[in-house]
C-alpha cells in the first residue's frame, strides 16, 4: 500500500507566465460587478432615456455626486483600515455654516475658505484622537460627533440661511473643463484627486499597511506599522476633505444652512460598500469606490428622469445598499459548496441530544 | 493492555480515502483504523494531510472516493452532527469556550438536561459533571466559570463535553503544542484512563517523545496517502522520521560552533508588573541565547517587550550600545531588532495578504522608488528570499493562508531577515511545523549565528533548547531563575529551574 512516488523536491516552484493570474484576478475581484453594473446602467440609461446622455443631464449629474465622491475617497482608507466615519455630512454642514457665519462678518471669501479646510481637520482630529488615544470604536465616536458637529451649525446659523455668496464663485464651482459641455472643471478636479488616492492606497508603502490594518491589525503592530498614527491621520484627512466638500456644496448651491446635506453620510458609505470595500476592513479599491458613487448617482438621477419621487429614492438606495453589503457573501457562500463555514469548527456545533 | 485487538470490529474505521480541493489533492489513498482500548498516533508532516484526514473523521469534509466504516458498517458523514451521533467528537489544540458560562453550562450548552417544568436542571448538570470529572480523576469544579481557565483545563472540558455525549472515539488534535510539561503529562494520564475504560484514541503530536510515551500503534502518513501502521513496540524515532519525510534527516540539531563577537543586545533590570521582574541578559554577536520555560513563565512577554510591541515599566534596553525607546517597534527594527512571533497566525502573518505582500511588509519603504511601491518589486524581494529558503508556493500571489505552516513560518522567517537584523528574536520558531521543515529552520538559524547575527529564542521544546542554543536562560514566574551554559544545561538542570523547585524534586 505504500505510495510508490518519490518525495518532492524542496525547490520553489515557479510562478506560472502572470498575465492569465492577471486576467483571473480581474475577473475575481470584488470591484468587478460594480464597474460592469455601472456600464450596463450608463448603456441602458442612455438608450431608454432621452434626456439622460446630454451635456447638460451629465454635468447635473457630475455635480450631483462630486461632494459625495470626494468624501468617499478618505472614507475608503478608513473603511479599509476597519473603522468608519459617519461624521462627515456634517463635518461638512458645520464647515459651510462657518464658511457663511464668516462670510457675513466681512471676511474675505478666500480667507473663510481657508478657515474652513483648518476646521475641519480640527473636527476629524478630534475624531481621530477619540477614536486612537481613548481607543473608542469608531461607529460610536462618530455617530457622537456626526450629532455634535451638526448641533454646532445649527448654533451657528439657527434656521437662517446664507445665500448672498458672490456670484462670480458660485457660476464659477459649476463651469465646464475647457468649455466642453457636461464636464464640470470639480468632476476632472476630483478624478485627479481620486487617482492620488488610488496611487497613495494601491502603490505606496502606507497604503500596503492600510490593508494589514484592516486585516489583521495585531500584525501589523508586529510589523512596526504605527497603527494609531495612521488612523489619526486618516480622520483628520476625512475631516479635512469633508470640509473642502462643504466648501463646494456652499458655493455650488450659493446658500449654507444648517441642515445642509442631512443624512448625506450614508450615501458616502453606501457608495463605498457598493464599490466592494468591506465593511470588516481589509479589502476595497478606488476604482470600485469611485464606480460605486457614480453607480448610485446614475441610479437616481436616471430615476430622477423618469419622474419617481425623492422618497422612493431613498428606499433604492437603501435596496442598493443592502445588495452590495449581502452580495458579496451570498456569492462567497455559494462558491462553497459547504454550507459550513470553516471558521466554525466541528465541536462548536450542538443541538442533538445524545 | 494487550496487543491482540478486540473481536468485535473497529468503531472507526476509514478505507482509501480520497479527498481534493480544487486542484489539490489533500489526501489520495487513507486507511486509518481506530480500535477500542488503544491510543493509536498518527504522525506526518504540515501538509501530509493530517488535518484534512481529522475533518474527514469530524464530518466537515465528504471523502470524494472511498469508505468510512463504524463498527464495521459504512456510514456517510455528511455534516459534524453525524459524527458526533457516530460517537467521534475531536478535541482541538485551542479549544473555543464560552467564556461567561460555567464549567458544566459548557460541558452541557445545547443539551441542558429539563426538570419536570421544564427549566434546565442544574442539580443534574453539575452531578453529571463531576461524575464526568471523577471519571477522568481531574479535581476541576462543575461550577468555575470557564474564563480564567488554563488551555489544558479547557481540552479537560472538551473531553468532559465528549464524554458525556457518550464518544467512543476521542481525536485529539496536536493537544500538547501549548501545554507545559505537567499538563501535558496530566492529559496523558486522563487518556490512558480513558483508553482503559475501551475509547478509542486517536493523537496527533510531533513530539516523538510523547507519541512514543503515550501510543500503542503509530500510523505513519505523507503527502496525503498511507504509508504504514506497526505498533510502537516495533518503531524507533529514525524509523518513523525517515518514513515521514520519505528519505533521512541529516541531523535535527545542527548547531555551529561559533566565537562570540562583540555585545549587540543588553538588558538590564527590565520589569513590567505582574509579568516579569528584573530581567536582565546580554547577548553577543554569533550566540544564540535560549530563553526556557513553562508556558506562562513571561517569555514571549519579555521578547515583545524589548521589540516594543509592549512596553515595560523599568529596566533599559540598549542595542549595540545605544538606548532604545521603549513601545516603538519601528525604532526597535530602525535598530536592527527583528521578531519572529509567537502566533504566526495572528501576530506573524496577515492571512489574507498574499505571500509577496507578507513576505516583503517589513521593507516597504526600501523596496519604494520615488515612494512608489510596485507589485513587481516586491514579487521579485520575494522570490529571491523564498529561493534562498526553499519556500513552497504555488503563485506569489496566492494569500498566505494558502501555505502549510512551514512554509508559512519560513514567510514570517523571510519576512524578518529581509531587513537585515542584527539582533533576531524568535519566538517559539518551529512550534507546529514538520521535521523536515523544523531542521531547515534549525540549520538556517545556526547559519546566521555563524555569520554574526545575534539570536534569542524563546522555546518550549527542551530538545531544540539544548541542541541549538549557546546560553540557557531559563525563566520561572517572571524572573530568569537560572543561566546555563551549553554544557551545564540538560534536561534536569532546565526543568528544575523551570519549575522553580531546588534540584532533585519532583517532575519527570
Amino acid at each position: 500500500m505504500a505510495p510508490e512516488r518519490t518525495a518532492p523536491a524542496p525547490r520553489p516552484r515557479e510562478e506560472p507566465a502572470p498575465r492569465p493570474g492577471r486576467v483571473r484576478s480581474l475577473l475575481s475581484a470584488r470591484e468587478s460587478p460594480v464597474v460592469a453594473a455601472l456600464l450596463v446602467s450608463l448603456v441602458f440609461a442612455s438608450f431608454f432615456l432621452d434626456m439622460f446622455a446630454t451635456g447638460r443631464n451629465m454635468g447635473f449629474l457630475l455635480l450631483s455626486v462630486a461632494a459625495i465622491a470626494l468624501m468617499a475617497l478618505p472614507m475608503t482608507l478608513i473603511v479599509i483600515t476597519g473603522e468608519i466615519d459617519l461624521s462627515v455630512a456634517s463635518t461638512l454642514a458645520l464647515s459651510s455654516a462657518t464658511l457663511g457665519v464668516l462670510w457675513e462678518a466681512g471676511i474675505p471669501i478666500e480667507t473663510a475658505l481657508l478657515i474652513c479646510l483648518v476646521l475641519g481637520a480640527a473636527l476629524g482630529a478630534f475624531n481621530g484622537l477619540l477614536v486612537t488615544v481613548f481607543g473608542l470604536p469608531s461607529l460610536a465616536v462618530t455617530i457622537g460627533t456626526m450629532a455634535l458637529y451638526r448641533g454646532l451649525a445649527y448654533v451657528l446659523l439657527g434656521d437662517r440661511a446664507v445665500a448672498s455668496y458672490p456670484q462670480d464663485w458660485v457660476s464659477g464651482v459649476r463651469a465646464p473643463f475647457l468649455g466642453i459641455a457636461g464636464l464640470p472643471w470639480i468632476a476632472v478636479a476630483i478624478l485627479a484627486l481620486a487617482a492620488l488616492f488610488a496611487v497613495l492606497l494601491h502603490a505606496t508603502a502606507i497604503g500596503r499597511s492600510l490593508y494589514d490594518i484592516g486585516n489583521n491589525t495585531e500584525a501589523a503592530r508586529f510589523t512596526g506599522v504605527p497603527v494609531r498614527r495612521t488612523e489619526f491621520w486618516l480622520f483628520t484627512l476625512s475631516g479635512t476633505v469633508a470640509s473642502g466638500a462643504g466648501v463646494f456644496w456652499t458655493l455650488q448651491y450659493g446658500t449654507s444652512r444648517a441642515d445642509t446635506a442631512f443624512g448625506l453620510e450614508l450615501q458616502v458609505v453606501a457608495a463605498v460598500l457598493l464599490g466592494g470595500v468591506s465593511i470588516f476592513g481589509g479589502v476595497g479599491t478606488v476604482l470600485g469606490v469611485m464606480s460605486g458613487v457614480l453607480l448610485l448617482g446614475t441610479v437616481r438621477n436616471a430615476l430622477q428622469l423618469l419622474g419617481v419621487s425623492g422618497d422612493v429614492l431613498q428606499i433604492v438606495t437603501g435596496l442598493i445598499l443592502i445588495a452590495s453589503v449581502v452580495g458579496p457573501n451570498l456569492v462567497a457562500s455559494l462558491r462553497r459548496r459547504i454550507p459550513v463555514p470553516t471558521i466554525l469548527r466541528p465541536p462548536t456545533h450542538h443541538g442533538e441530544r445524545p | 493492555m494487550t496487543q491482540q485487538p478486540p473481536p468485535a470490529p473497529p468503531p472507526l474505521e476509514l478505507v482509501r480515502v480520497a479527498k481534493s480541493f480544487a486542484s489539490v489533492r489533500a489526501l489520495r489513498d487513507m486507511s486509518l483504523e481506530l480500535r477500542s482500548g488503544e491510543i493509536h498516533a498518527l504522525v506526518g508532516e504540515n501538509g501530509a494531510g493530517k488535518s484534512t484526514l481529522v475533518k474527514t473523521i469530524a464530518g466537515v469534509h465528504r471523502p470524494d472516493s472511498g469508505w468510512i466504516r463504524a463498527d464495521g458498517v459504512p456510514v456517510t458523514f455528511a455534516r459534524p452532527a453525524d459524527a458526533q451521533r457516530a460517537g467521534v467528537a475531536v478535541i482541538h489544540q485551542e479549544p473555543t469556550l464560552f467564556p461567561d458560562l460555567s464549567v458544566a453550562e459548557n460541558i452541557f450548552i445545547g443539551r441542558q438536561p429539563r426538570t419536570r417544568l421544564r427549566t434546565i436542571d442544574r442539580a443534574r448538570m453539575r452531578r453529571e459533571t463531576e461524575e464526568v470529572f471523577n471519571r477522568l480523576g481531574v479535581p476541576l469544579g462543575p461550577d468555575h466559570p470557564a474564563r480564567g481557565l488554563s488551555i489544558a483545563d479547557q481540552q479537560l472540558v472538551e473531553i468532559a463535553k465528549a464524554l458525556t455525549r457518550r464518544a467512543r472515539v476521542l481525536v485529539m488534535d496536536e493537544p500538547t503544542a501549548a501545554l507545559s510539561g505537567v499538563e501535558a503529562e496530566r492529559l496523558f494520564t486522563v487518556a490512558r484512563t480513558l483508553r482503559d475504560q475501551g475509547v478509542a484514541l486517536l493523537f496527533i503530536s510531533h513530539r516523538f517523545d510523547e507519541v512514543f510515551a503515550l501510543c500503542d500503534r503509530i500510523t505513519v502518513v505523507r503527502d496525503g496517502s498511507f504509508v504504514s501502521c506497526d505498533p510502537a513496540a516495533d518503531l524507533d524515532v529514525d524509523t518513523v522520521v525517515r518514513r515521514m519525510v520519505g528519505r533521512g534527516v541529516d541531523t535535527l540539531y545542527p548547531k555551529q560552533e561559533t566565537e562570540p563577537g562583540r555585545v549587540l543586545l543588553e538588558v538590564e533590570g527590565l520589569t513590567r508588573g505582574g509579568v516579569f521582574d528584573g530581567i536582565g541578559f546580554t547577548v553577543r554577536a554569533g550566540e544564540i541565547v535560549a530563553l526556557a520555560g513553562l508556558v506562562g513563565a513571561g517569555r514571549s512577554e519579555v521578547v515583545r517587550a524589548l521589540f516594543g510591541v509592549d512596553r515595560y515599566d523599568a529596566g533599559s534596553v540598549r542595542v549595540g550600545g545605544a538606548r532604545l525607546a521603549q513601545g516603538d517597534p519601528k525604532a526597535a527594527m530602525a535598530a536592527g531588532l527583528a521578531l519572529v512571533p509567537e502566533d504566526r497566525r495572528e501576530q506573524g502573518l496577515v492571512m489574507e495578504a498574499s505571500i509577496a505582500r507578507n513576505a516583503t511588509s517589513t521593507r516597504r519603504g526600501a523596496l519604494s522608488r520615488l515612494g512608489l511601491l510596485t507589485s513587481r518589486a516586491e514579487d521579485e524581494a520575494c522570490r529571491s528570499w523564498g529561493e534562498r529558503l526553499s519556500l513552497k508556493y504555488r503563485r506569489l500571489t496566492d494569500p498566505v493562508s494558502t501555505l502549510s505552516g512551514g512554509n508559512q513560518q519560513k514567510v514570517v522567517l523571510a519576512k524578518w531577515l529581509a531587513t537585515g537584523p542584527s539582533v533576531l528574536f524568535v519566538d517559539e520558531p518551529t512550534r507546529g511545523i514538520d521535521v523536515g521543515t523544523k531542521a531547515e529552520v534549525h540549520r538556517l538559524l545556526s547559519g546566521l549565528a555563524g555569520e554574526g547575527l545575534a539570536v534569542v529564542m524563546v522555546s518550549s521544546e527542551l530538545p531544540e533548547v539544548l541542541g541549538m542554543a549557546d546560553r540557557v536562560l531559563v525563566m520561572h514566574e517572571g524572573r530568569i531563575t537560572a543561566e546555563l551554559d551549553r554544557d551545564e544545561a540538560d534536561e534536569e538542570s532546565v526543568m528544575y529551574a523551570a519549575t522553580g523547585q531546588p534540584p532533585r524534586e519532583a517532575l519527570r
